[in-house]
């Protein structure tokens, strides 16, 4: 995630999957607004209409997450087309990052996708953040090519798979790839490769694996990982990154305490932002309704 | 006025909108070399060339889905999804994407998308070419579905819903497309979501829209000869729905007959009944009769495919039954 972001300038548009909230802090979105948006508060992101999984920040050019898997595919090939129907390309040109998990690579839009943005010549690069699960279900039950950076090659794509774990070596695979996009109009098929150490969700007991397997993955955390590395290069101290532990502690504190102040949305706001012309629909008497304001029909 | 048919005026209307807005863009299999399946686009590629109307491969979920990712971004696409059959590949999309996006983003984004597409049957073309799916349309919020029946609103829906700023669809329909009727000349935008009273009328009120409100249209003229004096009412939008103009109407006439191309179970028929049900009970001193397709897959000969679709002679006896064997 911080190489994959660390690769993007400002001006480049971000697609993201439900798994989409250290992006959104990452591209510079209010923490006090995204936890705002988590708990359903006026003061969300999306004034508490899209929860957890959809952040949009149209400022900082967060297109979104999306709950539905692999729904955001085709859309970020649109916002591509749309850089490439505005203007040419150049090094200074926008492009879009499109990121997918592994289980996605499997479904019809994946392939529609990218079959589209080779054959037109659009600035998108793709990105499987590949954590090995979809759910519960390993990656070789679910792909007959489970090297997935391989299935861009029937589309003369592009692609190539990098260690996840590796920050520096995500940060570059990215900007090259991006680099490629801006000034070619070419897209790219990037797989990172990682580990979830967590459940799915907060149902997911992670039962399809074993504590030794966690443990070893732990170990291999990129994390604490990287701050070490950082330590042993003399980059970073030890009180410097303890220091930043605590600095993100706060910030974190600080975006519980607004999103805990700010106002659950009021009912009578019940028909905003469905339509960009109020739609006379249903007589319902509901609150706010466009058709009878509130009384009944 | 001129006379023109559904399709050029159809055409037109794209020509038009392509010509004024450069951000309006055409999207779709086979609208461009090809000119169209149903030659709706035809000449358009040569004029405009690639960049304003792009041929697409066969994959109705990604070329939708990229007309609304560029929706997004402040383009006004126009998809022409060959049939309304096709629609089904591409639902998430439009279901889950175009229609929600506004509210999903607390109204950061707009997707001002139109996607045209036919329905309808009559043309022996079998069950899965000849559905009317534009209930699946109405029943989402976040959606408008427009359903022009006249060449005039072939032009005034088709324009209005390139400059509306929601994601419309615009339902065509297959036996319609030859039909010919006079278009305003020049610039003609219709308000998307009002009903029109296509013939004024006393004793009973006749609903329908698209090739429905055509032929319900027809049956009242026919009626007017046998001292019947029938309203007809095309509904022209799906979703918002002018449920004003229905009542007003049902408040008068005290009787309603509504048509449509669709199966009967929880078609827009039943929507309509409701409709009456909650804004003029108290007026009807008959009951509200639907005339729908037969509830079967339509099929192919052409003997069992005329039983099936609704027609003139099933909304009459529906219009004599409610006015108690006039």
């Amino acid at each position: 995630m911080v190489g994959l972001t660390a690769a993007l300038r400002d001006e480049d548009y971000l697609f993201a999957t439900y798994r989409e909230h250290g992006y959104a802090l990452a591209r510079g979105a209010d923490p006090g607004r995204v936890m705002a948006e988590l708990f359903g508060r006026t003061d969300g992101l999306s004034n508490g209409r899209g929860g957890s999984m959809h952040l949009f920040d149209t400022a900082r050019r967060l297109l979104g997450g999306y709950g539905i898997v692999g729904g955001q595919i085709p859309l970020a090939t649109g916002a591509a087309f749309a850089i490439a129907y505005k203007d040419a390309p150049g090094p200074d040109a926008p492009a879009v990052m499109c990121l997918l998990g592994d289980a996605t690579t499997n479904i019809g839009a994946f392939h529609e996708s990218l079959n589209l943005a080779a054959l037109w010549h659009l600035p998108v690069v793709y990105v499987i953040v590949n954590n090995q699960l979809g759910m519960g279900t390993p990656v070789e039950a679910a792909a007959a090519e489970p090297e997935l950076w391989k299935r861009g090659c029937a589309y003369r794509m592009p692609g190539q798979r990098v260690d996840g774990n590796d920050v520096v070596t995500v940060r570059d695979a990215a900007r090259t790839a991006l680099d490629r996009a801006r000034g070619e109009h070419q897209p790219t098929l990037l797989e990172t490769v990682s580990y979830r150490l967590r459940g799915h969700s907060v149902v997911d007991a992670a039962r399809y694996r074993t504590a030794e397997d966690t443990e070893r993955l732990r170990r291999e955390d990129p994390l604490p990982a990287f701050r070490s590395h950082l330590i042993a290069s003399d980059v970073l101290t030890d009180e410097a990154a303890s220091q930043l532990d605590a600095e993100a502690g706060k910030a974190v504190a600080a975006a519980v305490d607004f999103a805990d102040a700010s106002p659950p949305p009021d009912v009578a706001t019940l028909f905003e932002h469905v339509y960009a012309t109020p739609a006379a629909s249903v007589y319902r008497g509901l609150p706010g309704d466009p058709v009878t304001g509130g009384e009944p029909g | 006025m001129t006379v023109i048919s559904y399709r050029q005026a159809l055409h037109d209307t794209l020509r038009a909108e392509l010509q004024r807005d450069e951000n309006v863009f055409l999207l779709g299999e086979e609208i461009g070399v090809f000119e169209g399946s149903y030659k709706i686009t035809a000449g358009l590629l040569a004029e405009f060339g690639p960049r304003r109307v792009r041929d697409t491969p066969i994959c109705e979920e990604g070329f939708t889905g990229v007309a609304i990712g560029a929706a997004m971004m402040g383009l006004r696409p126009v998809v022409e999804i060959m049939t309304i059959n096709f629609s089904l590949l591409a639902i998430d999309q439009i279901v889950n994407n175009a229609a929600k996006l506004r509210s999903l983003s607390g109204g950061q984004i707009s997707v001002p998308l139109v996607i045209r597409t036919p329905g309808g049957g009559g043309q022996q073309l079998s069950a899965t070419h000849s559905q009317n799916l534009e209930v699946w349309y109405a029943h989402v919020p976040g959606l408008k579905v427009v359903a022009p029946a006249t060449c005039a609103d072939a032009k005034g829906l088709l324009a209005a819903a390139i400059r509306d700023d929601d994601p419309v669809l615009v339902l065509e329909n297959l036996a319609l497309y030859n039909t010919k009727g006079e278009v305003p000349d020049g610039e003609h935008v219709a308000e998307i979501g009002r009903a029109a009273v296509l013939k004024p009328g006393r004793d009973v009120t006749i609903v329908g829209y698209s090739r429905a409100a055509v032929i319900a249209l027809d049956v009242a003229r026919h009626l007017e000869d046998g001292g019947i004096s029938a309203e007809v009412i095309d509904l022209r939008s799906l979703r918002p729905l002018d449920r004003d103009t229905v009542c007003a109407s049902v408040r008068k006439t005290s009787r309603a007959v509504i048509v449509e191309d669709d199966w009967l179970s929880y078609g827009t028929g039943a929507e309509i009944a409701a409709t009456i049900a909650e804004g003029a009970f108290d007026y009807l001193d008959a009951p509200v009769r639907r005339v729908a397709a037969a509830e079967v897959p339509l099929p192919y000969a052409k003997p069992l495919e005329l039983a099936a679709l609704p027609d003139a002679g099933a909304i009459t006896r529906a219009i004599r039954e409610t006015l108690g064997g006039h």
